[in-house]
């Protein structure tokens, strides 16, 4: 039987090597993917074009325009004369974010009197807006505090705040577990269920149907080689977030790997109940893009925060397997936990792999009947 | 013909429901024997081939094929028979070579045997030359006679074929069925389904199947005799319009 097998896994992998998109998905895309989450989609801004209108025009306001461009995250674009300016500006698109310093703003400032500096940012793109506001209140605060050091009121309350497991807030360590989730589930669920709706549509499904093989044998012999790629494929891509990004392993290496074994069988079993369900390639990505790929990247809480989601689609994202691999990620990789502290997610996961691995046998023999 | 049987099927039926595919049949095909299949589409022949070839379980009735019980030894029937579908069913991606020794494998072949084998097929089927080229880049006539002679890798008892000349132009019918008769000539049993009339002509015996049942069955010769009319066609569609 084993040599059967054999034979079988050898001609799947003459599949994938001569197939240029297949080849292309499995390794141009999440070398693709954690580069460009990387490098383009960040949240930290660096080099933000800042303009500013100073109707005090004194040193104290010099002082502050000086002191946000000096932590790099912004740089001095024009400086205004007119509110007009500042419409046309925006309405050009060359214009992100305006500081309104007003009159005498030194005078006040050394007088301690109340004071407002007037934020007007481009609220069409509003992550960026708030974001951008979050850093120009930090700049100005700072630059308070610089000025009056010693002066400060006793009564004065300070927050001080510390990001635990990731001091730098680098997005790295979101994206990096987020990807390698997604990919696992690109390659296990999506090119599994297409390579076995290929096999129905060429009719060789048919003929091996006939042969003595067992159906069992043949979904088995199909989806060994990707299991075996996508390990490949998520240790490639935790290497880049290693050498790339900085992205740590904290915890075990090898518990790490035994969830990725978990993740990738539930991907699997995903990608075969699919497939049970689609005749042709075409409704197989259609129904694997539609319903994993889309969920799993707006719903898991990789791109957005789940608690901010309204009740229903919390309730979707909990039962999207990739929420539980992204946490369980993060909490060996980042946390460094042991199996105790995210036994839940694995005891979830674990439950969904049973039921759909039940669904895709029972949906398998419905088609032979 | 005082040859073995080695299909016989009493009373096979399958029902889906309320709706009955295929009608209490019964027949028998003897050894060497090439046994057309006919009937319109959605007449039952599918159906009726799947529960031979061990893929359908029959609601009722009785069967036998290679000697082995349709309904309890399905797993061993699957080992005596061929099949080749109307799609040919090879791997385009794959060469000649690569082909044969992926179904050799698939039929537990032993390496020895499987290159036995690959050399008896490219020395019949002339594909010495193309041996280890894609199996995409060859004519449909190649493709086809390379699929029939991969559904015998295992020297099956008995071949099924599901329309095996669909889509394709007469000329290349003609030589495939030629094949067929190579095949026969040698003992193999062949099981052939159509609904190319001419077709029909090439069959030692045919069958026609209307709703679910087995309306006729006999040779060519007789069938045209019994109905009165000059070709298979004409027997076909007297029999469909009543």
């Amino acid at each position: 039987m084993f040599k059967v097998f054999k034979a079988f896994v050898r001609k799947e992998f003459y599949h994938i090597l001569r197939d240029k998109r297949t080849l292309l998905i499995l390794f141009g895309m999440p070398v693709a993917q954690v580069l460009i989450f990387g490098f383009a989609v960040t949240n930290e801004f660096n080099n933000t074009k800042i303009d500013v209108l100073d109707y005090a025009k004194d040193t104290t306001s010099e002082q502050l325009i000086n002191h946000m461009q000096s932590s790099g995250n912004f740089v001095l674009n024009a400086m205004l004369t007119s509110e007009q300016e500042m419409e046309d500006g925006f309405k050009a698109g060359t214009s992100k974010i305006i500081v309104v310093i007003p009159e005498n703003f030194g005078e006040d400032f050394y007088a301690n009197q109340t004071l407002t500096i007037q934020v007007i940012t481009d609220g069409s793109d509003p992550n960026n807006a708030n974001t951008l506001v979050q850093y120009v209140t930090q700049m100005v605060n700072s630059f308070k505090k610089e000025k009056t050091a010693g002066e400060a009121p006793p009564f004065q309350i300070q927050t001080e705040t510390r990001m635990l497991y990731n001091p730098q807030l680098a997005s790295a360590y979101n994206f990096v577990p987020g990807t390698v989730a997604l990919i696992l589930l690109i390659i296990c669920a999506m090119l599994t269920s297409l390579t076995i709706a290929k096999e129905k549509e060429t009719g060789t499904m048919e003929v091996l149907l006939v042969s003595p093989l067992p159906p069992f044998m043949i979904i088995l012999g199909k989806v060994t080689p990707y299991a075996i790629l996508s390990f490949g494929i998520a240790l490639l891509v935790l290497l880049i977030g290693n050498v790339v990004f900085s992205v740590p392993v904290m915890g075990s290496f090898g518990l790490l790997m035994l969830m990725c074994l978990l993740y990738v069988i539930t991907a699997l079993s995903l990608g075969t109940l699919i497939s049970t369900k689609s005749d042709t390639q075409q409704k197989a990505m259609m129904t694997s893009l539609m319903s994993l790929m889309m969920p799993s990247m707006l719903l898991s809480g990789f791109l957005f925060p789940m608690s901010s989601m309204p009740l229903i689609l919390q309730y979707i994202g909990h039962i999207i397997p990739a929420k539980y691999f992204i946490d369980i990620l993060k909490g060996v990789m980042l946390r460094g936990v042991g199996a105790d502290f995210i036994i839940l997610e694995i005891g979830v996961l674990m439950l969904m792999t049973v039921v759909l691995l039940f669904f895709t046998w029972r949906s398998f023999k419905i088609r032979l009947e | 013909m005082s040859k073995a049987k080695v299909i016989t099927v009493q009373d096979l039926t399958k029902k889906f429901g309320d709706f009955t595919a295929v009608d209490a049949i019964t027949f028998d095909v003897y050894e060497g024997e090439i046994f057309g299949f006919l009937g319109a589409n959605g007449a039952g022949k599918t159906t009726a081939m799947k529960m031979l070839n061990g893929l359908s379980k029959p609601t009722s009735g009785s069967g036998t094929v290679a000697g082995l019980d349709v309904i309890k030894q399905t797993e061993k029937i699957k080992e005596r028979i061929g099949y080749m579908s109307q799609k040919f069913s090879l791997y385009e991606d794959l060469s000649v070579v690569e082909n044969i020794q992926f179904y050799g494998g698939v039929y537990g072949l032993s390496r020895k045997r499987i290159k036995e084998k690959t050399e008896e097929i490219l020395t019949e089927l002339n594909l010495q030359d193309v041996a280890k080229k894609l199996v995409k880049s060859l004519p449909l006539g190649w493709k086809q006679r390379l699929a029939f002679a991969i559904s015998m890798v295992h020297d099956p008892a008995i071949v099924f074929m599901d329309e095996p000349t669909g889509g394709v132009d007469p000329k290349v019918r003609r030589q495939f069925w030629e094949a067929i008769y190579e095949a026969s000539k040698k003992g193999r049993t062949i099981f052939v389904t159509t609904h190319y009339m001419d077709e029909a002509e090439y069959c030692d015996r045919v069958s026609i199947m209307v709703d679910g049942k087995i309306e006729a069955l006999d040779t060519p010769d007789k069938l045209k005799e019994q109905f009165n009319a000059k070709t298979m066609d004409e027997v076909f569609l007297k029999l469909v319009r009543n």
